[in-house]
């Protein structure tokens, strides 16, 4: 491991580098992990900026995990699992779709980005989907910029 | 009307078959009410039903010291009936084990509170004991005529009224214990291992909290209004509320409070749900 300061010389230390996006990708152990997988073992290059959380099911996740990503610095977050039908608990992509369709129309009516969370569904063979939508995000992200609306609430506290 | 209240009240409460009678007291200063718990035929004078009687006593079925008094009769308005059609819907009470004393109303408040021109349960959908002569509901009131107002603004407009909004909550998490519907023992708000909600009041934390509160009542919440009219900073609660149950309308086709034998929309689906938003 080579910490910044430690770059060789010609090499911007981090600090000066050019912002990169932060996507944190909440992802299904079955079908979209699995996805993810084989676009590396098929040694498919795509954007190294997604962070991926594996979680048993997209039922599974809570949209608490949504607003802590973006509290946490996240510019944009990624929520993908299985098709319909093809949950391997049977209905957790379901029930995780009815939420998310609620939860999105409540993010839209208090003005936020919407451009900035995005739901796939991406099964264990869709390797090539998984690089291509993480691309595209990446891409999107990076012409938006980072989160600020989001990231500068701390600093707004009424007192 | 509250004549006959009184009466039924002393009636039940004599011959035993309830134990409390939970209704609206004189609140001690002109135009205030508050929730009085009569035990005793004796004390029924106390009762009271005027147009100031906003609270939603569903409130207190849930409270371990009132459950503890014995089975209860309830004074409730068309409104804090459908809270009552919810909790016995999620198991929290039996509906044989209340008994209903329900009061039709024309609104309450003066000017009349928010929820009162959009209501359409006058007369109370379920009861043991009706007071009050039956009221027609409306047809055809639209009940998100200012969500829809609202989301006409841009996104930029909205996300700066809501974040000047959260940025006065000062957590108090008086919407949440007003809440007749927000009865969970250890509020995600209150777990800090680990901590999902920021507890300092600053406007990070009070965004989670208020998306959090808004969201736990999806497909829930019956628009009784009662987080509104209990905060203190006067954030416009039941705009984010109406917001939700219109999103759970139109989606899932399905209103809270209205049918006890409907599936609540977050514990059920269908493979022909809408995911146009999903890629």
């Amino acid at each position: 491991m080579v910490s910044d300061e430690m770059e060789t010389e010609g090499k911007p230390a981090l600090s000066e580098k050019e912002w990169q996006p932060k996507i944190i990708a909440f992802v299904c152990n079955w079908c979209t992990y699995a996805g993810a997988d084989l676009a590396g073992t098929s040694r498919i290059v795509y954007e190294p900026h997604v962070r991926v959380i594996k979680l048993p099911c997209t039922g599974r996740i809570d949209v608490s995990f949504i607003i802590k990503a973006f509290e946490q610095g996240a510019d944009g977050v990624m929520v993908s699992g299985c098709h319909p039908g093809d949950c391997h608990y049977t209905a957790g992509n379901y029930h995780a779709r009815r939420r998310f369709a609620g939860f999105r129309d409540l993010l839209e009516f208090c003005g936020f980005d919407m451009r900035r969370v995005i739901f796939s569904w991406v099964s264990a063979a869709e390797g090539k989907k998984w690089a291509d939508l993480v691309n595209e995000v990446v891409g999107k992200i990076r012409e938006l910029g980072p989160f600020k609306e989001y990231q500068n609430l701390l600093a707004q506290s009424a007192l | 009307m509250i004549e006959q209240i009184r009466e039924k009240a002393k009636e039940l409460l004599t011959s035993g078959e309830v134990k409390v009678v939970i209704g609206y007291e004189n609140g001690g200063m002109p135009e205030t009410t508050r929730p009085v718990f009569i035990t005793s035929p004796d004390e029924v004078e106390r009762l009271i039903w005027n147009k100031h009687c906003y609270a939603n006593l569903a409130n207190f079925f849930v409270r371990k010291e009132v459950a503890s008094l014995g089975k209860p009769a309830i004074i409730a308005k068309g409104c804090d009936v459908k809270a009552i059609t919810v909790l016995v819907q999620e198991s929290q009470i039996k509906r044989e084990e209340i008994v209903i004393l329900g009061v039709t109303c024309e609104g309450v408040g003066e000017p009349l509170l928010s929820k009162c021109p959009i209501c359409d349960v006058n007369t109370p959908r379920d009861y043991n004991f009706l007071f009050g002569k039956e009221i027609a509901p409306k047809n055809g009131i639209n009940k998100s005529a200012d969500v829809e107002e609202f989301e006409r603004k841009s996104p930029e407009e909205r996300w700066e009224f809501w974040e000047e909004q959260f940025s006065r909550c000062i957590k108090c998490y008086a919407c949440r214990q007003v809440c007749p519907l927000c009865y969970c023992e250890v509020c995600i708000a209150d777990k800090n291992q680990p901590q999902w909600i920021e507890t300092s009041s600053h406007t990070r934390g009070n965004v989670h909290w208020n998306l959090i509160r808004a969201w736990h009542l999806s497909g829930r919440c019956i628009d009784c209004g009662e987080c509104e009219r209990a905060c203190p900073v006067g954030i416009p609660l039941s705009l984010l509320n109406r917001r939700l149950a219109k999103s759970v309308k139109e989606r899932f086709g399905y209103e809270p409070g209205y049918d006890q034998e409907k599936a609540p929309p977050f514990t059920d689906f269908k493979q022909e749900d809408s995911q146009e938003f999903i890629r």
